[in-house]
């Protein structure tokens, strides 16, 4: 059966740490990190990436669209 | 499967649209301004009118749309943005002219140029973001601050014998004879933004018809007015701001029998 796995890349200098894609993943892929960014910010993070598929959720509801999304089919 | 044999140009399924410029958005962390942005220029991407496309940026929070957004824009006085859009659509019919205005701007200093571009039935689009306060200025009372919401203005709570009633601004649009497509959406959910989307497409390619103002309220948050975190906001918004603004379509055109 095919399965689709995906992959985030976020903006991590652009990202303002608002938390809006975290409840937005129905996998829940994204954490926040300690650290904090350039701008000060705290920023996210795909810390359970290998549960993502790709649906783009985070991506579409991020305010300043910092996250990129990819998607392939794997056959297994 | 590595994540790094997912993440190739040939599997990109979605980025940021290029009709943003390079500036970073200028809003507060979690707020609605951003994702309306962006749904619009989505849209105004996919129809292919990138060049037929003129903006007027409001006052408020988004005075600056036109420092993000890679279209031509002009910017009006305060709550002018409609009688702005009147001039620029009557001298070029056809471009597609929206506005993008704040509840402050469009239904409290803007009123009287919000209804008469409404009631007139100019073929504009306007896009109406709803955050019940004004951000910009230090959230202040606007007359869509719902009955008992706390502002700068009315720290304990609007009181609606003293300070008056909330102004459905949209549904009394919905009811002037020159408007053609009126709905109110919000963008805080993944549906949301699915189906904001979808209006504001619809809004655009209502505009081709020429029969009128073609209007999208996005109910929004204003975390920093509101004092909340953007999630906590979003939640209260849910609570609060949808059962007074409920979201979905107000006026649909009634298509005419073939
Ligand atoms: C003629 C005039 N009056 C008042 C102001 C001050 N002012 C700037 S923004 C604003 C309110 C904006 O609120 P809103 O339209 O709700 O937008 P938001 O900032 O919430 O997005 C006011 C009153 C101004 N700039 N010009
Ligand atoms: S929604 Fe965007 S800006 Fe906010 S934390 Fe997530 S990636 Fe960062
Ligand atoms: S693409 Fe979907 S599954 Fe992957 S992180 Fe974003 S919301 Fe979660
Ligand atoms: S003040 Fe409110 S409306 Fe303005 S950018 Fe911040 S959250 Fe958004």
């Amino acid at each position: 059966m095919a399965k689709v796995k995906g992959a985030i890349v976020i903006d991590v200098e652009r990202c303002k740490g608002c938390c809006v894609c975290i409840p937005a993943c129905p996998q829940d892929v994204i954490q926040i990190v300690k650290e904090v960014n350039g701008k000060g910010y705290q920023y996210a993070f795909p810390a359970n990436h290998d549960a993502c598929t790709g649906c783009i959720n985070c991506a579409i509801v991020c305010p300043d669209g910092v996250i990129t999304v990819y998607r392939v089919k794997v056959e297994s | 499967m590595d994540i790094n044999e997912i993440i190739k140009p040939e599997n990109l399924v979605y980025k940021k649209t290029k009709l943003f410029t390079e500036k970073p958005l200028s809003y507060c962390p979690g707020c609605g301004h951003g994702t309306t942005h962006r749904l619009i220029l989505e849209v105004i991407e996919e129809m292919g009118i990138v060049s037929d496309t003129i903006g007027i940026a409001p006052v408020g929070c988004a005075v600056l749309a036109y420092e993000f957004m890679d279209i031509d824009m002009q910017q009006a006085a305060h709550g002018r943005a409609p009688a702005l859009a009147t001039a620029v659509k009557r001298l070029m019919p056809n471009k597609f002219v929206f506005t993008y205005q704040g509840d402050g701007d469009l239904a409290a200093i803007g009123t009287a140029e919000t209804i008469h571009a409404c009631n007139r039935g100019e073929n504009i689009t306007m896009i109406f973001i709803n955050n019940g306060i004004y951000g910009m200025t230090g959230g202040q009372m606007a007359p869509t601050t719902l009955p008992g919401m706390k502002t700068s203005t009315s720290p304990f709570g609007r009181d609606v014998r003293i300070m008056g009633n909330p102004l459905k601004i949209t549904e009394l649009l919905a009811n002037l004879p020159g408007t053609y497509y009126v709905t109110r959406q919000a963008v805080h959910t993944p549906n949301a933004v699915r189906k904001a989307k979808k209006a504001i497409r619809n809004a655009f390619e209502y505009q081709k018809l020429n029969k009128g103002v073609s209007f999208v309220e996005v109910v929004s948050n204003c975390n920093s007015g509101w004092k909340m975190t953007p999630n906590d906001a979003n939640k209260w918004m849910e609570e609060n701001m949808f059962p007074f603004y409920p979201l979905g379509d107000i006026k649909v055109p009634q298509l005419e029998k073939a």
